[in-house]
């Protein structure tokens, strides 16, 4: 019967269904992607014949430019959701139990409504005559400030890598709608609960106990947090970084309706290229650009987690075998 | 050799492994294993976790197959059948009930799958139900069980249709020890009423002591021994046996002397020890003595001559002394060795003053008491 | 203790940022004036609230046509997409749990991959898919796209309950007398059950909710209802419509779960009251 049912055939079978339409809808297309990246574009919207330019036309500034503004919201938008989530999800895994899944759930009401909704609330929200939009100007006056403290070659290196600009802040043309801020705001208010969950669930699962050792080892309450608690729930901070990282690099609903013109983001690009330029092979290789944006830091994690993995066992080889000739020769 | 499983099968031999080799990858777990149960036995496959007891089960049941060898049941060959063509029935160590079916339902499963009239069916499980004492809780769901019952669910699920081999895979490891107790008791009544050959598997030796008609002590792969519960535990015929069945003394060393039925060994860093020589050893042999804890009497003077002159008796000083309500166990400390004793608490048995901790004691014991395993 | 007084407060913070938007989601389907989307009028006094926006979707008024046949839509390709993915999600948790061979090795890249690829890739790379196979997008490529992105999200669900299932439930099945379909169908499809109709929901959510993908593969003149929203500029008239709709939304599935908690409830009262 084993035989029987861990036979090939009805492996098959069972494999085959997923295995193709994953195949046809997910691999090939993939393919298509990245053979389109090295074709030439025609007027008329079609795909020409084989050639690199497509890959040449990439050095225009514009696009350097823009990947890395992508890659630095999407950071900004993680580092905060990581932040918020961490003493979020470590105050409802302390709740009492029957309190726990009422404001987990509480945490992810708000996809109930639709995406497209909310962002549009948002939009209504961070109207220029609305409150937001002085929180922001305020926003602006005290990092302005602050900024105006640091050394020269720091701030230096912020308006290199984007993240200041050289420009005085004007209130009249500084309006929170269509600004960056925006973006990053309402990424986070997005993305927020996707790193709750997974820190929660690991935290959940987190023994409370030993940070009452800790603490009953001398350990100051911030100390046993940052020691026991964060590395305890280490699994959980990846998982949540995933979450957010990856939706955000790939966002473009929510800078085109609140970027405007000063956050267009990779997303928007590609959706730019494929629909209104009709330009298929730039937004192919523009896909396979944020692919690679995706899959080498996720790469990067998961042989990190190989390599410590290996470690791991490597130590507890080499202990093993020292207790094991240690016990022989007592 | 092949002849063996066919010539038991053909002489009515109820249960047969025949040479039964299996292998995980570079694992062997099951190495050339050959035995015979008989119709109605207790039988216990005993031995250390990973010893591949299990493995022997799993492919009773059917769950897997043997890379050689074959098995046969009432002379019939049985090791390519599926499980579910089976009559032999498997109760696992975690239950697996199923979960979404109520206790009835559960039991019923074999019936209905039997294609059993319904009324027959009814009275099927309704009796073993009330067998089992389960009938009030016959609607609840495995989840709202306490082990106990659930075991007992397991048990009555399995025997309903009658099977013609019941195997329990560690049944009890999961029940706290009360309970245990309380089953293993009941398991035997179990046995005594259905009649049905059952097969143990444990590594726990108070429980297949206990329960078993025969015992096969299993160590990496292969039968070690196979006997009566008593003489596994009084004649154990190798080192790992004596020392996995309950807890024993190993003095190591060779025959020098050979007096009738005794002989004398000469062991490293201890005195000469005289031990029964029930096998005819030849003097130079290299011999593990195992003499058992309970054995072995611990007193402040030595023994008085009249009780023999020929027992063994050693000066020697208390190390540990650890109380354990039914007996007191004492570390005692001879030369080199480290000397488990037993003293069980009854006046007569009691030394006039208490033996305490670093008190200059003597040990001894009958040469009868000591039992020799060759070392190879 | 100081500590998680703190995070205490963080939390509450946090979860006002969550709930701000969405009571203003609720506000503006009030709104009188669907142009300036203001409760005030331009010499800044207060207007007051409407439900005319409730009644016109009741009376499924024709202005808003378009809205209400978008919010079918989704409805429609939300269920097929969830059962479909929800059979090949089965399947291919089972493959996966069941066997540990190098098909499965791709299979689980196949599964994986899909997940930790933002939604705008798979978009773009179906579009390309359809463009060069020549195929006109409308229903069927929609469809198509969200039961792509919903199977991987399915298996995941159903993986995480086979992980907690003892298999060897199944091997006693099989030990008393199952063949394999009985004890599929009998033993194991029941016990995953909870587990399928968790990740159905999952996809059924994502499906409904899917802007991203979809406008990649609607072609012109089918809309969603979130790619019909998007596509709404901020002059539109009946904008307090799709908020009063969203309103709706939220107060069904709210009714929804409060009902599902209820049921379980119940059913544990009446397993406990056999005892």
């Amino acid at each position: 019967m084993t035989d029987v049912i861990k036979s090939k055939k009805s492996e098959w079978l069972t494999t085959l269904p997923s295995l193709v339409w994953l195949l046809l809808f997910f691999a090939v297309p993939a393919l298509i992607v990245l053979a389109f990246t090295f074709h030439t574009h025609t007027p008329n919207g079609g795909v020409g014949p084989w050639s690199l330019s497509t890959w040449r036309d990439l050095v225009d500034p514009d696009y350097p430019v823009i990947v890395w503004k992508t890659i630095r919201i999407s950071f900004e938008v993680t580092l905060w959701c990581i932040l918020l989530s961490l003493p979020c999800a470590y105050a409802i895994a302390k709740l009492p139990k029957k309190w726990r899944s009422i404001v987990a759930g509480a945490i992810m009401m708000p996809f109930w409504t639709s995406f497209v909704v909310r962002v549009f609330a948002w939009k209504a929200l961070l109207h220029p005559d609305g409150w937001l939009q002085a929180c922001y100007l305020t926003w602006l006056r005290v990092s302005e400030w602050m900024f105006n403290w640091l050394p020269e070659f720091l701030q230096k290196f912020f308006i290199a890598i984007g993240f200041a600009s050289a420009q005085k802040v004007d209130p009249m043309l500084s309006t929170v709608l269509d600004s960056e801020a925006a973006v990053v705001l309402v990424s986070v208010y997005t993305f927020i609960p996707f790193a709750v969950m997974p820190i929660y669930s690991a935290a959940e699962k987190f023994d409370f106990s030993l940070l009452e050792a800790a603490r009953d080892l001398g350990a100051k309450n911030f100390y046993a947090f940052r020691k026991i608690f964060i590395p305890g729930i280490r699994q959980g901070i990846i998982s949540a970084i995933l979450m957010v990282f990856i939706p955000t690099i790939g966002s473009y609903v929510i800078p085109q309706m609140l970027g405007g013109t000063e956050c267009v983001l990779i997303g928007n690009k590609i959706f730019m290229r494929a629909m209104q330029n009709r330009n298929i092979p730039h937004a192919s290789a523009l896909a396979t650009l944020m692919a690679l944006a995706v899959l080498i830091p996720i790469g990067c994690a998961m042989w990190w987690r190989r390599r410590q993995e290996v470690r791991d066992k490597k130590r507890l080889d080499l202990r093993t075998a020292h207790l094991m000739t240690g016990g022989e020769a007592s | 050799m092949r002849e063996y499983g066919i010539i038991r099968a053909m002489n009515n031999e109820f249960l047969v492994f025949d040479h039964v080799t299996k292998r995980f990858g570079a694992l062997t777990a099951v190495n050339d294993v050959s035995l015979s149960i008989k119709k109605g036995e207790f039988f216990s496959l005993l031995g250390p976790s990973g010893c591949g007891k299990t493995t022997l089960l799993r492919m009773l049941g059917g769950f897997e197959r043997p890379d050689s060898g074959r098995i046969y049941l009432e002379g019939k060959d049985i090791t390519d059948l599926p499980p579910d063509q089976r009559r032999i029935h498997t109760v696992f160590q975690n239950y697996a009930l199923f979960p979404t079916m109520t206790i009835w339902d559960n039991i019923a499963f074999s019936l209905k799958l039997a294609k059993k009239p319904k009324s027959e069916m009814e009275d099927m499980v309704d009796s073993i139900l009330e067998m089992i004492q389960m009938t009030d809780h016959a609607w609840k769901y495995p989840s709202q069980l306490s082990g106990g019952q659930k075991q007992r669910v397991a048990i009555a699920r399995a025997l309903v249709d009658r099977p013609q081999v019941l195997l329990l895979d560690e049944p009890l490891a999961a029940l706290d020890l009360k309970l245990r107790q309380h089953m293993l008791l009941e398991l035997d009544t179990i046995h005594d009423q259905v009649g049905i050959t059952f097969m143990y598997v444990t590594h726990d030796q108070g429980e297949a002591m206990s329960l078993s008609d025969r015992i096969a002590v299993i160590n990496l792969g292969k039968i070690e021994q196979l006997d009566v519960p008593a003489k596994i535990y009084e004649a154990p015929k190798s080192r790992f046996v004596a020392s996995f069945i309950g807890d024993t003394n190993f003095f190591t060393g060779e025959i020098i002397s050979v007096d009738g039925d005794y002989c004398t060994i000469k062991t490293e860093g201890f005195p000469m020890i005289k031990a029964y020589n029930d096998k005819n050893l030849a003097i130079g042999q290299r011999v593990d003595l195992s003499v058992r804890p309970e054995k072995i009497r611990v007193t402040h003077k030595p023994p008085h001559p009249e009780q023999g002159a020929g027992i063994n008796v050693f000066p020697a000083k208390v190390q540990d002394i650890v109380y354990q309500g039914v007996y007191t166990k004492f570390w005692i400390k001879s030369q080199e060795l480290r000397i488990a004793a037993i003293k069980p608490h009854s006046r007569f048995l009691l030394d006039e003053e208490a033996i305490t901790w670093n008190d200059d004691v003597f040990v001894w014991w009958h040469p009868d008491d000591g039992y020799m395993v060759e070392v190879i | 203790m100081k500590r998680s007084y703190v995070s205490a407060v963080i939390l509450a913070i946090v979860l006002v940022f969550l709930y701000v938007p969405i009571l203003f989601v609720i506000a503006y389907g009030f709104i009188p004036n669907g142009i300036s989307m203001s409760f005030f009028n331009a010499e800044g006094e207060f207007i007051g609230f409407t439900g005319k926006w409730y009644a016109m979707i009741f009376s499924g008024d024709r202005r808003l046509e378009a809205l209400l046949e978008s919010f079918w839509l989704s409805l429609t390709i939300a269920g097929i997409a969830t059962v479909v993915s929800c059979v090949l999600g089965t399947t291919a948790a089972l493959a996966l749990h069941k066997w540990k061979s190098k098909l499965q090795a791709i299979h689980h890249a196949l599964v994986y991959t899909p997940l930790i690829m933002p939604d705008i890739l798979i978009g773009i790379s179906l579009l390309m898919l359809f463009v060069a196979c020549c195929v006109d997008c409308g229903f069927w490529t929609i469809l198509i796209a969200h039961i792509t992105f919903c199977v991987s999200y399915v298996v995941m669900t159903i993986l995480a309950r086979l992980q907690d299932f003892d298999d060897r439930i199944i091997e006693a099945a099989y030990d008393l007398g199952a063949g394999p379909w009985y004890a599929f169908f009998h033993v194991q499809l029941p016990i995953l059950m909870p587990g399928i109709i968790a990740g159905g929901l999952l996809a059924f959510t994502l499906s409904i909710d899917d802007v991203v993908i979809t406008t990649f593969v609607n072609g012109a003149g089918t809309n969603t209802f979130p790619t019909y929203v998007s596509s709404m500029t901020k002059h539109s008239r009946n904008l307090p419509a799709v908020f009063a709709l969203s309103t709706l939304m939220l107060l069904f599935t709210c009714v929804l779960m409060g009902l599902s908690k209820l049921i379980v409830r119940k059913d544990n009262i009446k397993t406990k009251g056999k005892q």
